[in-house]
């Protein structure tokens, strides 16, 4: 075990009582990072290159994290307060604008794009001491659920299997997360792209309530669903990001003017008598034949099952009182849904991208300007965002918007309520929180799905629901399956409780600490 | 089954969206979007009470938890040549662009 796979929470300590210096923990990052990553992702690569690797990053910051680490030691030497997060490596999903580096949202028309300026949530975690690594490695402008359409290749891979994605759109952050390269990386999720991809590697990650964290300096791309959060390797470690990151921005109007709970504090409350759920409408997976045209539907598998009865097992050891047969009967519209609102929003978000003002620009000759656009654009996206557009564009024209985009804000309002009932303190039934498998599978290989946008979209059917609902979520390891890949679960609470889910997840991490499976770490970094 | 977008719906998305596709591009875009409709269409089936609101948002934003509106304050910003350094095409701080169409509204 390297510095670099300890926890933040302790790391932080060792520095601050000068155990450690911040630069001797950046140096064992960028050690790990040159051990395991491989080549950067970049424009024309493609993915046979070093399959063996698993190449988080698109864009190393290694001066940048080396002066940074130095400030903090100087600071800590002078008997400044360095900070919460002082000497803590971290890294940052490329959809995240930060000051001086390329922000290239993982898309070729964004690739010669350095930010004038930093995202809120970035900014508050480098307040307080943090080192940004560098940027990790998305699906392009997020829009996936395997890491695989990003424009700059090699894409990320799992380290527990690197023939296997690491999910998405987060993979970069979640495979980073997984293989020590810094404590902890800042993602977003739209529809669990940072909960399905933290599952698929065996890392802890939360979405927020929608408006917990800024959204400011994000790169958008569904402005009513997306959520910054944190992917971290333990949950403790989530709740001293978390607490640092949330709270009432002025340059995010939809930033809640709440206070933020010290979630820290909360999280080794008891959870004796607390109510937690399992739906049986999370232990079926729907999905869409494309060519009949037919919905099935079918059980999870036994293993992702399983998974969620032994945890909730476990919980209810520690004294938690699991209420089964929680009906959420609209869950299996979450997808539906998603694919005529996200994609309105998408395409709303992604006119801005013109050549023009910043960005790619074609190097063909024009006619006009319109003709600039055109070939810009045409060159610049790759087929995620040039399909969200088309989609957005189709569903919320002025003859369809009533049968498409009406219709899915209103099924949008359907799941909500399924929440409400459920969290409603004087419902039939009470609950604190709700437990599911996290993702309807475990990782699956490289090039299974990629390609088939319908069955990709379909990835994220458990963890969409909350986006459409606003509400917060928390994803976990619980085991592993036969091919010793991780097994994701998932807590969903009311509007504002991550407090809440927080606590039962430390619970769970506790009362499993001495189980073997806990001691299982990637073969990547066992070679 | 017949394809709700058909080549010629198709090409009107691609001209308002502002793309140039190649033809293979298209052909594959065109079959996915068809495909990602079949999903849609399953919204058509779900029965929704005419009193069910759209919701715009997941959770709701009431007054005590949304922020004050900001002040109508100039504030200065030290960005702007950061900014302008980004534009593919710059003279003497105006940003280039090819020649604009004209058109006569009908």
């Amino acid at each position: 075990m390297d510095l670099c796979d300890y926890a933040a929470y302790h790391l932080a300590g060792m520095i601050r009582r000068k155990q450690i210096s911040a630069v001797e923990v950046t140096e064992s990052a960028l050690q790990r990072i040159a051990q395991v990553d491989g080549i950067s992702g970049h424009l024309d690569g493609n993915n046979d290159e070093e399959p063996d690797k698993i190449h988080s990053f698109i864009t190393i910051t290694p001066e940048r994290a080396r002066l940074q680490a130095q400030k903090v030691d100087q600071a800590i030497a002078a008997g400044e307060n360095p900070g919460f997060l002082a000497g803590i490596p971290f890294t940052a999903k490329d959809i995240y604008c930060v000051k001086d580096t390329p922000s290239t949202a993982g898309s070729r028309i964004l690739a010669n794009f350095i930010s004038p300026y930093t995202a809120t949530a970035i900014k508050r975690i480098e307040e307080q001491g943090g080192i940004l690594l560098g940027k990790v490695n998305l699906d392009e402008f997020t829009f996936g659920s395997s890491n695989e359409s990003s424009a700059f290749r090699p894409t990320p891979r799992n380290p527990w299997n690197t023939a296997h994605v690491p999910g998405g759109s987060s993979g970069g952050s979640a495979s980073a997360v997984a293989a020590g390269e810094g404590c902890f990386s800042i993602g977003t999720d739209t529809a669990g792209s940072i909960r399905q991809p933290a599952a698929f590697c065996g890392v802890v990650g939360v979405k927020p309530t929608y408006g917990r964290v800024s959204r400011y300096g994000l790169i958008a791309f569904g402005s009513s669903l997306d959520c910054p959060g944190p992917l971290t390797r333990n949950v403790t470690d989530a709740a001293l990001v978390l607490q640092m990151i949330s709270g009432a921005d002025p340059k995010d109007s939809t930033a809640a003017n709440l206070p933020v709970p010290d979630y820290l504090n909360e999280l080794q409350k008891p959870i004796r008598g607390m109510r937690i759920g399992l739906s049986p409408d999370y232990f079926k997976i729907t999905y869409l034949d494309a060519e009949s045209g037919e919905i099935h539907q079918e059980d999870v598998p036994e293993i992702m099952k399983n998974a969620v009865y032994k945890a909730a097992g476990r919980l209810a050891e520690m004294g938690a009182d699991i209420v089964e047969d929680v009906p959420m009967p609209h869950t299996h519209y979450g997808i539906p849904a998603y694919f005529v609102i996200s994609r309105v929003e998408a395409a709303s978000n992604l006119h801005r991208f013109d050549g023009v003002k910043y960005g790619f620009r074609t190097k063909q000759a024009v006619r006009d300007l319109h003709d600039l656009y055109r070939k810009s654009r045409g060159e610049g996206f790759g087929a995620q965002p040039k399909l969200r557009i088309l989609m957005g564009m189709y569903v919320s024209a002025a003859q369809y918007s009533e049968q498409y985009y009406l219709r899915a804000l209103k099924v949008r309002t359907l799941i909500r309520q399924d929440f409400e009932e459920i969290f409603n303190p004087h419902g039939k039934y009470r609950l604190q929180a709700l437990l599911t498998p996290t993702t309807p599978t475990t990782a699956f290989r490289m090039g299974d799905v990629y390609g088939d946008s319908v069955l990709m979209q379909y990835a994220d059917q458990l963890t969409v629901p909350a986006n459409h609902a606003g509400i917060p979520g928390i994803s976990f390891l619980a085991g592993f399956d036969s091919q010793g890949l991780p097994i994701g679960v998932q807590l969903l609470g009311n509007d504002f409780s991550e407090s809440i889910l927080l606590r039962i997840a430390y619970a769970y991490e506790t009362v499993t600490e001495g189980d073997e499976w806990r001691k299982k770490t990637p073969p990547l970094l066992s070679k | 089954m017949t394809e709700p977008i058909t080549p010629e719906l198709f090409e009107h998305l691609v001209n308002l969206a502002a793309l140039e596709l190649s033809p293979n591009e298209s052909e594959y875009l065109r079959k996915q979007l068809n495909n990602q409709l079949k999903a849609v269409n399953e919204l058509a089936s779900i029965p929704i009470d005419p009193n069910i609101p759209p919701a715009s948002h997941g959770i709701p934003y009431p007054a005590e938890i949304r922020p004050p509106i900001r002040e109508d304050e100039w504030q200065p910003s030290n960005f702007a040549d950061s900014i302008l350094a980004q534009a593919p095409q710059v003279e003497e701080r105006y940003i280039i662009v090819p020649d604009i169409p004209h058109q006569d509204l009908e």
